[in-house]
Parts: structure tokens; C-alpha cells; sequence
């Protein structure tokens, strides 16, 4: 007896140190969160590992923006059917019209054909992301060929233009100045957007969703834009909407005819500012080309004087000023009777580069600064009231035991914390709720194990080895019950949403940590109390 | 000195008291049916159905048909107005079931008509959600996924874990993603596979008599449909957190179903020579002091989620407030009687030294 107590004390000084080792490190996890500890002596030394907060509680935008790849493959084919046009003519044949299809796929119609093998041999060797659907003989000794994108290639341009918006929502997210944004991609072609402390939600995006797909195109005046109206249009030519401004910031718009062809885009340029004008108290967008823009724009001009420059934006033209004089050193101006804030916004939108593809918001969330702080108040409210009866039920019920249970309850709220900081995750409101839950689950096992103890002290088992056998009965009953739990929360966590994972993440740390806490930790705990009594002495449960 | 609300074991008849039970059960999936098939199905939030939500806060007390009237005018599609939380916060929750549109564009239009209609009153947006039909198709698939995934897995893992049969756990694993995969190659829809997941479930255990498995799966199917058809009476809205509430009460209800289980298996395994009924009810009784007290303290912990944790996360709450009464209840008059009702007569005959040898 004597030297099985005196090895159980020797177990029990390594049990106890550690615990103490597995507290020291919770705290130093925990204790940067505390607010007014980061600025101190104390918040200099310990680890940078603060909770990171959901946006449900700190306030701020959620987007899921949905890229249109689809459109992206169609522009490709539309380039590489121009393309084919061009080194067709170069090998002496004539392909008319290549015209996109639906289903990302391209016809072709080839004069000639006698000169088939050519054509097809040119585009094997210069155009091997193409295959041959299909070929028709049509009259006038024509063949129309469709053409369609290799699987492998429409794979590859989808991944480019996902990584290509990604790029350019996150330069323009940066430009635009959010701290901690947060843009991945996802499944589906979707790209989720988080941007902490924002709430404007329409100016955020206008400026993440905007396609900024500058164009200049000369304008066509001799066609009456009136008569184009009924349906008449020159080959080239297209209609489109002017927006013309008034003084108030009120806006109509006015149809313009323009030739198709873009003479310049918007990826020639370097640098785009937002710029007060002399005259009035409006603001214009000044661009800055690079070489070879200003190369192209210089002989635009040139060839273009006295006739007039639309410029174009997504498909909409903001001013169309007639071209004086030949403009050399690469500069232009946008104007349009902006804003301050939308003259801002546009030279970030143009300095950052065109999206590859038009995006749509499929799914907005924003939570305001002060619904986020009221539901951080409330949350530590309901957290508190819920700990702080449940401490004192279970003072009452088990008294001595039950304040060993209390000790542990509180452990495992830091322990909890302490997962959450040391993991990264993210503290949301539900996944305040899971740690409410959590206070409720890790009671559980104490109260399991302590109905046991009482039962077998009913039955008439000496205090020692009820306890004994109260905690060995009653550990495989609490991982039994607690996988469960588990299990459910791991499948919330896989297929949730972010406050939802929030929920997940808690639930299983609590868990986890409650088997330590209520089984190790509340056993030791019992060990010293037991060793300072008498072995038949009864027990305060 | 300590207190206890049962200071001896309990002999109270639960198992005489199963077909009242059953009665009770029944009839109130039934009412909660009932309810469901009245408005149409469950009354989606915008998380399921798609639409805009804006909730404003107003610096003056305001009264909410005043609000009702004045956003009535802007001819929103499927517009409601809500008082959040209490009359004095002046918080008001408005909806439309807008998909096609921005939620810049409902926010410019609310804005106007409260400006118009309160002027020099100060309110502030604190929350702006709008979810496209898309999104909102994808998180009712991924909803029903989680339940099925849910199913799938706690159906083997008791399977196994309980009557120590992880061959015929593993025999109904594979059944049932046959059967999935047969479903999908038709392209059944979501909701078809989840009830196909069911059945296949149930008929499975009923099978290979899994019957510990069995009555945990009823017992779960009976606390999601009788906290759905409750939320259906109140007309509360089903949203992801609502799901969320469902899964965790699933995971509650069946710790409860384990405790009790877990004793089942223990007293069996004492070859008293007592027939299934009494040492169910038996075990029933050694556990209910526990079962009382963790779900009283769970309802309490909830309880105070549900009086002071704010608007936001109030229909949680009460989802995990009726989950856990109903999961208790479930335990006790659902998951274990039923053992009783699915296993063949003879054995009422004292458990044999066979079963002993089979959990082995």
C-alpha cells in the first residue's frame, strides 16, 4: 500500500507539472488578445498570436465574386480566329469571316479547296490548342471548317483568368488601401473577397468588380446616330451610350456611333492619377502611356486630326473630345464631371489593369462596425452569465468536487482560446455560441464521472476506489459520446461557410480540451485531495 | 454537505410507458407536418432562397408600421419588415426576395423612401447581406450534404462502435454509397438522394439487424423533423445557422443516446439473466440523474445565448433550446424502447450467453 501511494505520488508531481506546462503555454497563446496587454512590457515578449476575429465581429465586406471564364474563352477565340485570318493570308490563302460559335468553338470558311492540306497542315503546326470538329464542303468551292478548343487548353486558359483576376482584384484591393484583406479563390470559378473594417459596400464594388476594359475608338460622326436607331449601321461601326454629366453629378445618355476597331487599350498604360481641372471644381483621370502606346497613340492622332476620340470604358463612352493636334509624350485625360472619390477610384481601377474577364457578385455580406462590436458585447455577455450559473450549479450540487469541476470549466475556456490562437482560426459569433455549448459539453464529463463516483459510493465502495473506478467507467462513456460531437462538427466544418466554421472550430477544440481538462486534469485534482485524508474518510461529492 | 435530485436509483416505467411515447412522437411530426405542408415547405432565408437583407438602425424611437408603410411604397418584390430584437433598439430588418438585381441597387431604393419618408430622422445600415440564387443553390445542396454525410457516418460509426460489428457497419457503408451512386447517375435531385441516403439507412440496419444503430437513427430523424416542424409553427426562417443548430443537436441527442446505450451494453454484459425490457429500463433509470443534469445544464448555457447573445444568433439558440428538450426526451422514449420493438420476441428470453460472445 505504501509503495503503491508513494508511486502515485511520484506519477501525480508529472501529471501536475504537466498541466502546469500545458497552462504556461495557453496563457502565453492567449494573453496577446487580451486588449491593453499587446502595448505592454509583457505584450513585447510573448508570441504574436492574437485571435483573429470574424468579420461578423469585427465589421467589414464579404464578397464571392463569380469570374465569367466563359467570356474570357470566347475573346480568346475570337483573337485566335483573327490570328488564323492573318497567317492564312501570309501563306496565300483567304479565310473569310471567322466567327465564334456557341460552346467555345470557332467556323472558318476557307476559298479553295484544293488548298485544304495547306490550311490544315498551318494549323496544326501554328495553332495546336485548336482541333477540327468539323468540315462541309459548300458551294462556290468553299469549306467551312468548325473549330473547337482542346479540353486541356480551355482548362488552362480558365486557371489563367482565375489567376489573372485574382492578381488584379488583389492590386486593386491594395491600391484602394484595405488592411488584412483576404482573396482566395474557390471552386467554381468564384473568388471569395473579405474586407475587414469596410462598410461601403457599393464603392468597395465598384472598385473590385469593375472590368476596366479602356478602349479609345474614333468616332464615326457622318452616321447619324438617330437613323442607326432603326437598325441601319455601316459594316464596323457600332452604337453606343455616351454618358454626359450634368454640374449635379446627374447623368443621361446619348447615343454615339464609333468605328468597331479599337485603335488603343488600356494595357499600354503605366500610370493613371486622379487630377483636379483648372476651370471648375470637378476631377479627371490623367493617363500615362508606356512606349509603345505612346507610339500608337502619337500616329492615332496624327491620322485622326479634327475628328473626334471616344473613350471608352466597359463598353460606355465618358468623353469624346475632337483630336486638334498630333499628341505626342503619352499622356491623355479622361474627363467626365467625376467626383473626387470616382476620379480616385478609376485611376486605381486603370492603374491596376483590366480584369481578364467581367465578374458578377454573387453573395455580399456586410456587417457594419457597430452590429459587429454589439455582437462581441453580447456574445462575452451570454458567455459570461452561462459560465458564471453553471460555476455556481455545480459549486452547489458536488461542493468540493464541484468547484475541482469549476477549476477545470474555466481551464478548458482558456485552453479553448488558446487552440484558437495557436491554430489561426477565427472567432466568430456562432463560434461564441460553440464555446457556450462547449462549457456545457465539458460539465458533462465531470457530471458523468461524478453521478458514477456517487453511484458506486451508494453501493457501498470505499471513497478511494469509488473514485477509481468512477473515472475509469466513466472515460470510455465520455469518448464514446464526445466522437460523436466531433463528428458532427467535423462535417459542419467541411461544408459550412466562414461564421459556420467559426462554430466547428470551437465545438472540436472545446471538446478536445475537455477530455483533458475534466479526465486529466479534475482526476489530479481528486489524487491530492485524496492523498491529504484518511483513505476511508468520506468524500465531498 | 451536496445536493442531489435523486438521492436513490429510479424505478419509474419508461418502457411501459413507450406506445404513449411513440403516440406523443408521432402526433407531433405529424402537427409540424401538418404546418409544413400549409406554407408550402419550410420558410427559406436568404441563405436558401436568395434575396437582399438590410438592417437599419434608427437614432429615434420608430415605429415599425410607420417603416412598413414608407418601404411599401417602393414596390420591392417579396418585401418584409421586422423589428430585430427589442422595440427600444429601433432596429429593423427589411427583405426583399430580389436575386436579379444589386444590393446596391435595393439599398439605393430603401435609402431614398426612408429619407423621403422620415426626414432629419439618423438611421445607419448595420448589416447589408444579398445572396444571388445561385450561392443560395449551392448552400442548400451543401446543407443536404452535411445531413447526409451526417447520417452516413454516425449510422457505421454506431453500427460498429455499439454492437462491435464493423463488418456489417462496413457491409451498409458500401450499400449506401451504392445506392448514392446509383441515384446520382441518374442525376436525381438533392433532396432525393438525402431521403434515398434514409432509406437506405434504415433499411439497412433493418436488415442486418443493427438495431442499436437503427433506434439512434430514428431517434435523430424524429428530433430534426419535430425541431423543423416546431420552427415551421413559429414561422421562423431556415437559414445556415439554422442547419448548423440541427447538425448540433443531432450530435447532442445521440451523446445522450450513447450514455444510455453504453449502459444498456454494460448491464448486458452482467448476464443478470434479465429480459432486454428491464435492463433497458434499468438503464435507463442508473443514467437519469446524468441525463437531467447535462441537459439542464446545456439548456441553461443556451438559455443565456438565447436571452443576451443579440439578435443575430437568437433563432440558433432557440433551435438548440427545442433540440435539446426534444433530444433528452428522444433518448429516453425513442432510441431505447425502440430496441426493444425491433428485436424479435425471443429476446425477452434472458439474453443469451451468445450475445456476449458477438461483442466480444
Amino acid at each position: 500500500m505504501i509503495v503503491k501511494g508513494e508511486y502515485m505520488n511520484r506519477n501525480l508531481r508529472w501529471r501536475v507539472l504537466l498541466t502546469l506546462a500545458v497552462m504556461a503555454v495557453a496563457l502565453c497563446l492567449v494573453l496577446p488578445s487580451v486588449p491593453g496587454i499587446k502595448n505592454t512590457l509583457l505584450g513585447k515578449i510573448l508570441p504574436d498570436t492574437a485571435i483573429n476575429l470574424g468579420l461578423d465581429l469585427k465589421g467589414g465586406i464579404h464578397l464571392t465574386l463569380g469570374v465569367d471564364v466563359d467570356k474570357a474563352i470566347e475573346n480568346n477565340m475570337v483573337s485566335q480566329g483573327q490570328d488564323i485570318k492573318a497567317s492564312a493570308r501570309e501563306d496565300d490563302l483567304a479565310v473569310l469571316k471567322p466567327t465564334p460559335l456557341p460552346g467555345t468553338r470557332l467556323e472558318a470558311v476557307l476559298v479553295g479547296s484544293a488548298k485544304q492540306e495547306v490550311f490544315e497542315k498551318l494549323l496544326g503546326k501554328q495553332f495546336p490548342n485548336l482541333r477540327i470538329d468539323g468540315k462541309e464542303t459548300l458551294p462556290e468551292d468553299r469549306v467551312k471548317y468548325v473549330l473547337s478548343m482542346t479540353p486541356d487548353y480551355k482548362k488552362y486558359l480558365a486557371k489563367l483568368t482565375l489567376d489573372q483576376a485574382v492578381k488584379t482584384i488583389r492590386n486593386r484591393i491594395d491600391q484602394f488601401g484595405v488592411a488584412e484583406p483576404d482573396i482566395r479563390r474557390q471552386e467554381g470559378n468564384r473568388i471569395q473577397v473579405q474586407l475587414p473594417g469596410l462598410s461601403d459596400p457599393e464603392r468597395a464594388i465598384a472598385v473590385i468588380g469593375k472590368t476596366a476594359h479602356l478602349e479609345f475608338k474614333i468616332v464615326d460622326d457622318s452616321i447619324d446616330p438617330a437613323s442607326v436607331k432603326q437598325g441601319l449601321i455601316g459594316p464596323g461601326r457600332e452604337l453606343t451610350a455616351m454618358v454626359q454629366r450634368g454640374p449635379k453629378g446627374d447623368s443621361t445618355e446619348i447615343p454615339i456611333v464609333l468605328k468597331k476597331d479599337a485603335v488603343l487599350t488600356g494595357e499600354h498604360i503605366t500610370d493613371a492619377r486622379a487630377t483636379i481641372e483648372s476651370n471648375n471644381n470637378q476631377f479627371s483621370v490623367s493617363l500615362t502611356f508606356n512606349a509603345r502606346g505612346a507610339k500608337i497613340f502619337e500616329r492615332v492622332t496624327e491620322e485622326n486630326i479634327k475628328k473626334r476620340l471616344a473613350i471608352v470604358l466597359d463598353g460606355k463612352c465618358y468623353s469624346a473630345p475632337v483630336i486638334q493636334d498630333k499628341i505626342s509624350g503619352g499622356k491623355a485625360q479622361i474627363t467626365g464631371r467625376f467626383s473626387q472619390e470616382e476620379a480616385r477610384d478609376l485611376a486605381i481601377v486603370l492603374r491596376a489593369g483590366a480584369l481578364p474577364a467581367p465578374v458578377t457578385v454573387l453573395e455580399q455580406r456586410t456587417v457594419g462596425p457597430t452590429l459587429g462590436q454589439e455582437s462581441i458585447d453580447a456574445g462575452i455577455m451570454a458567455t459570461g452569465i452561462a459560465a458564471i450559473a453553471i460555476i455556481l450549479f455545480m459549486a452547489v450540487y458536488y461542493s468540493t468536487a464541484g468547484i475541482f469541476a469549476d477549476i477545470v470549466l474555466l481551464l478548458n475556456i482558456v485552453l479553448t482560446m488558446a487552440g484558437l490562437a495557436a491554430f489561426g482560426a477565427t472567432l466568430t459569433l456562432p463560434g461564441i455560441a460553440g464555446i457556450i455549448l462547449t462549457i456545457a459539453m465539458a460539465v458533462d464529463a465531470n457530471v458523468l464521472i461524478y453521478e458514477r463516483i456517487r453511484e458506486e459510493l451508494r453501493k457501498g465502495v470505499k471513497p478511494l476506489e469509488a473514485v477509481d473506478k468512477g473515472y475509469g467507467k466513466a472515460t470510455l462513456t465520455i469518448l464514446d459520446s464526445n466522437t460523436t460531437n466531433v463528428i458532427v462538427a467535423i462535417i459542419l466544418y467541411q461544408f459550412g461557410t466562414g461564421p459556420i466554421r467559426g462554430f466547428a472550430v470551437t465545438l472540436v477544440l472545446g471538446i478536445i480540451m475537455s477530455m483533458f481538462t475534466a479526465i486529466f486534469v479534475s482526476r489530479i485534482m481528486f489524487d491530492l485531495y485524496m492523498s491529504k485524508r484518511k483513505a476511508d474518510a468520506p468524500v465531498s461529492i | 454537505m451536496s445536493f442531489s435530485f435523486i438521492k436513490h436509483e429510479t424505478k419509474i416505467d419508461f418502457i411501459g410507458f413507450r406506445y404513449y411515447a411513440f403516440a406523443i412522437s408521432a402526433l407531433m411530426i405529424i402537427i409540424g407536418g401538418i404546418s409544413l405542408v400549409m406554407k408550402g415547405g419550410p420558410r427559406y432565408g436568404i441563405d436558401f432562397a436568395g434575396g437582399v437583407i438590410l438592417q437599419a438602425k434608427f437614432a429615434v424611437p420608430t415605429d415599425l408600421d410607420k417603416v412598413k408603410k414608407v418601404l411599401e411604397g417602393t414596390n420591392l418584390p417579396g418585401l418584409v419588415v421586422q423589428q430585430m430584437g427589442q422595440v427600444k433598439d429601433n432596429d429593423f430588418l427589411v427583405r426583399t426576395s430580389t436575386t436579379d438585381d444589386s444590393s446596391a441597387n435595393v439599398q439605393k431604393t430603401v435609402t431614398k423612401a426612408l429619407d423621403e419618408g422620415f426626414s432629419g430622422v439618423k438611421y445607419e445600415f448595420k448589416r447589408i447581406e444579398m445572396v444571388g440564387p445561385k450561392v443560395g443553390e449551392d448552400l442548400r445542396g451543401k446543407a443536404l450534404e452535411a445531413m447526409y454525410f451526417a447520417i452516413l457516418i454516425i449510422a457505421i460509426y454506431i453500427s460498429g462502435r455499439f454492437e462491435h460489428r464493423w463488418m456489417a457497419a462496413g457491409i451498409m457503408a458500401a450499400g449506401l454509397f451504392a445506392g448514392i451512386t446509383t441515384l446520382q447517375y441518374f442525376h436525381a435531385p438533392q433532396v432525393w438522394l438525402v431521403l434515398g441516403a434514409l432509406v437506405i439507412t434504415l433499411g439497412l440496419c433493418c436488415f442486418l439487424r443493427l438495431n442499436y444503430a437503427l433506434g439512434a437513427i430514428v431517434a435523430l430523424i424524429h428530433d430534426v423533423l419535430v425541431t423543423v416542424g416546431f420552427f415551421s409553427l413559429m414561422n421562423k426562417e431556415f437559414d445556415l445557422t439554422i442547419i448548423a443548430a440541427l447538425l448540433t443537436l443531432i450530435g447532442f441527442s445521440l451523446n445522450d443516446t450513447i450514455i444510455i446505450y453504453d449502459r444498456i451494453r454494460e448491464t448486458r454484459g452482467l448476464k443478470t439473466g434479465e429480459t432486454l425490457p428491464v435492463i433497458i429500463n434499468k438503464s435507463v433509470n442508473q443514467t437519469l440523474s446524468r441525463t437531467i443534469l447535462t441537459s439542464g445544464l446545456a439548456f441553461l448555457a443556451v438559455s443565456s445565448l438565447f436571452v443576451f447573445g443579440g439578435a443575430v444568433i437568437h433563432d440558433f439558440a432557440l433551435a438548440m433550446l427545442i433540440g435539446i428538450i426534444v433530444g433528452t426526451y428522444s433518448s429516453i422514449y425513442v432510441a431505447s424502447p425502440i430496441i426493444i420493438s425491433l428485436t424479435k420476441p425471443d429476446a425477452d428470453e434472458p439474453v443469451p450467453a451468445k450475445a456476449k460472445t458477438k461483442m466480444a
